[in-house]
């Protein structure tokens, strides 16, 4: 059967799922170890102090802003300057490129946070579930997983947001959410099926725990690190995803989101009139960003298994 | 063998079926009227005329039936390859333009996804575990796949087009060119074409590298290649079987992205105003043309299945043990 195939998404780079046994949970003794270990991956330590480093200038950026991220001040193509607060410049049309970049930083966290969120919640609901429960189930959640994997849902989101006359980030973030699943639900599914038939499963069932139990307290923490990279995945995923259905003109109606930056950027020719402070900082953030998360979640998995420590 | 090919087809007629619906529901579900959209846009003084054509268009566009009608026709016209009339550029029924905007589109994808995926695999897998080469590749790899595809082409075009002058900034062709079978724009083509071609290659690229890098660093830390290393095998014998099986989720892999890479061309011809689908949605998109939209999104969705089922029957070929599998023997 196809569906017991490991898949790999484009998405994941150092995909988790091809590691046929899940690692069963270190003993609390463990945890000082794998401290021990995640303090001296270079990968991690470096993916995860870009991240925080983000993460700050996305909370504490739009506080030292200047001006509104859509307000108009008058001074054009201004290139970066210390004078008046344009640190990165304005637009063609005035407004402050230092304040709209914090400001769409900030929002591709939230976009991330939650998207990435919604779908890592739905996915572990259907992959536990159907991993755990066969039959008549796991056949129709199965079923949906893989339609809802084959349907391109960038193009689906492109006519549900084309629709909306008035789009707001949480929308946003909501839908990408409940398109994005597929894949970490399938992971799981495969992930849960191997778990199940271990003895202290078996275990708690004849003492009498209920399936939900048995999924959140023995079956669920023994893949926490990686439901945990799972997430990361899923986070990094929803914010190229949001930056593409921005940039085609779907963004938020009544924000500015690093997207759409760069879709004004092109529109307005500033490519053509080399206001490069315009253009370059937004996708340049979504790279560091994203890319920053995916490195952090290889060192992650080399943290969680010991198979791949560089010794 | 029968048997696989009977559920991957129930899955994909379940996917098209479920696809068709919600692109027909979506703007039955939405507020607003593209009608009144349309009426309005004709900017029509005399009311009674603005009515009188409002009931046309709803008569045309059978909004005025029962809702179970109205699905029913959506499914009829569909099999009549009618999708409907571009209201930007009316009466251009929508099928014409996705046709005319297809091989554009096909152009870029094709090629970009093949040699991408084709290129991704054998540097990961010539990266997996050489230190020297993994330690360069694995950096670029990874900035790759977490650039935008939008921003990789906004790069280029800043870059090689307007500061160097080295490409056209944009379109399909040098719009003075005499459109006919000739060398000259063949190769005005192809000049239009690299840049939004590399765009999408680089990234894709990048994906493809590091998916197989890791894949080949988990086969090299099998059960078989430790024994066959045991034996005393030469590690080219070792890699190449690692390669083999590290291959199978790359298969499964390009069927996942393509939804992804397909986002990624729209928006790289938008960047490019090369005239593909992409190019098509977002004139759409910015002057509320629902058709078109709807139109092109039935067609990503047909393309989609096709490719899966491509896709499938490679898998098929390759892997002997789903052939096995499928015909009931262990």
């Amino acid at each position: 059967m196809s569906s017991s195939v490991p898949t790999a998404p484009l998405a994941s780079p150092a995909d988790p799922s091809q590691v046929e046994e899940p690692p069963i949970a270190a003993p609390t003794s463990g945890l000082h170890e794998t401290l021990h270990f995640a303090l001296r991956n270079k990968k991690l330590v470096f993916g995860l102090s870009m991240t925080s480093a983000l993460l700050l200038f996305a909370i504490v950026g739009p506080f030292i802003a200047q001006h509104g991220p859509l307000a108009y001040t008058g001074k054009l193509s201004l290139a970066p300057t210390t004078k008046g607060g344009f640190w990165f410049g304005t637009t063609l049309l005035g407004q402050d490129v230092f304040s709209q970049f914090v400001t769409g930083l900030r929002l591709a966290f939230i976009v991330g946070v939650l998207g990435g969120g919604i779908a890592a919640i739905i996915g572990m609901v259907i992959g536990f579930t159907a991993g755990y429960r066969s039959g008549i189930v796991d056949e129709g959640l199965n079923m949906l997983t893989n339609v809802v994997l084959v349907i391109p849902t960038f193009a689906l989101l492109l006519v549900i947001a084309a629709y909306l006359q008035v789009r707001g980030i949480m929308m946003e973030a909501v839908f990408i959410g409940i398109t994005s699943w597929p894949w970490a639900a399938r992971a799981l599914r495969a992930q849960t099926f191997s778990l199940v038939s271990r003895d202290f499963v078996d275990m708690a069932r004849l003492s009498g725990r209920s399936s939900r139990q048995i999924i959140f307290q023995e079956i669920a923490p023994n893949m926490s690190s990686y439901l945990f990279m799972m997430f990361i995945l899923l986070f990094g995923g929803a914010i190229l995803i949001a930056a593409t259905l921005d940039f085609i003109g779907l963004g938020p109606s009544n924000t500015i989101s690093l997207g759409m930056m760069m879709q004004l950027s092109v529109q307005n020719a500033a490519l053509q009139l080399h206001l490069w402070w315009w253009f370059l900082p937004p996708g340049l953030a979504i790279m560091a960003l994203v890319g920053s998360l995916y490195v952090m979640n290889v060192g992650l998995d080399e943290v969680f298994n010991p198979k791949l420590r560089e010794l | 063998m029968g048997r696989y090919f009977l559920r991957k087809l129930v899955i994909y007629a379940v996917t098209f079926v479920v696809a068709v619906t919600i692109d027909w529901a979506i703007p039955h579900l939405m507020p607003g009227n593209p009608v009144l959209t349309l009426v309005g846009r004709i900017q029509i003084q005399d009311p009674r005329v603005a009515q009188a054509l409002y009931h046309h268009y709803m008569r045309a566009f059978n909004l005025d039936l029962p809702i179970w009608k109205q699905y029913w026709y959506f499914w009829v016209s569909l099999f009549h390859g009618d999708l409907g009339t571009s209201i930007l550029q009316f009466p251009t029924p929508v099928m014409t333009i996705i046709v005319h905007a297809l091989p554009y589109t096909l152009a870029l994808l094709v090629p970009a996804i093949v040699l991408s995926w084709y290129a991704g695999n054998k540097f990961g897998a010539l990266a997996a575990r050489r230190p020297v080469l993994d330690n360069s590749l694995l950096p670029f790899g990874y900035t790759l796949t977490a650039t935008p595809y939008m921003w990789l082409g906004i790069l280029l075009v800043w870059v090689l087009a307007v500061t160097w002058h080295l490409f056209p900034v944009g379109f399909a062709y040098d719009p003075t060119a005499q459109r006919a079978f000739t060398w000259p724009f063949i190769s005005s083509l192809a000049y239009h074409w690299f840049l939004p071609f590399l765009s999408l290659f680089l990234v894709s690229f990048g994906g493809w590298a590091i998916g197989m890098r890791n894949m080949i660093i988990y086969e090299l830390e099998s059960d078989y290649a430790h024994y066959l290393e045991a034996l005393g095998a030469p590690q080219r014998l070792i890699r190449r079987y690692a390669f083999r099986n590290a291959m199978l989720p790359q298969i499964t892999g390009l069927a996942l992205a393509l939804g992804a890479i397909i986002g990624g061309a729209l928006v790289t011809e938008i960047v490019f105003s090369y005239p593909g689908l992409g190019y098509q949605i977002y004139r759409a998109i910015t002057n509320e043309d629902y058709f078109v939209i709807q139109g092109i999104f039935l067609f990503i969705i047909i393309g989609v299945l096709i490719a899966n089922f491509i896709v499938d029957i490679v898998y098929l070929i390759v892997d002997p043990r789903t052939r096995i599998g499928m015909e009931g023997g262990r």
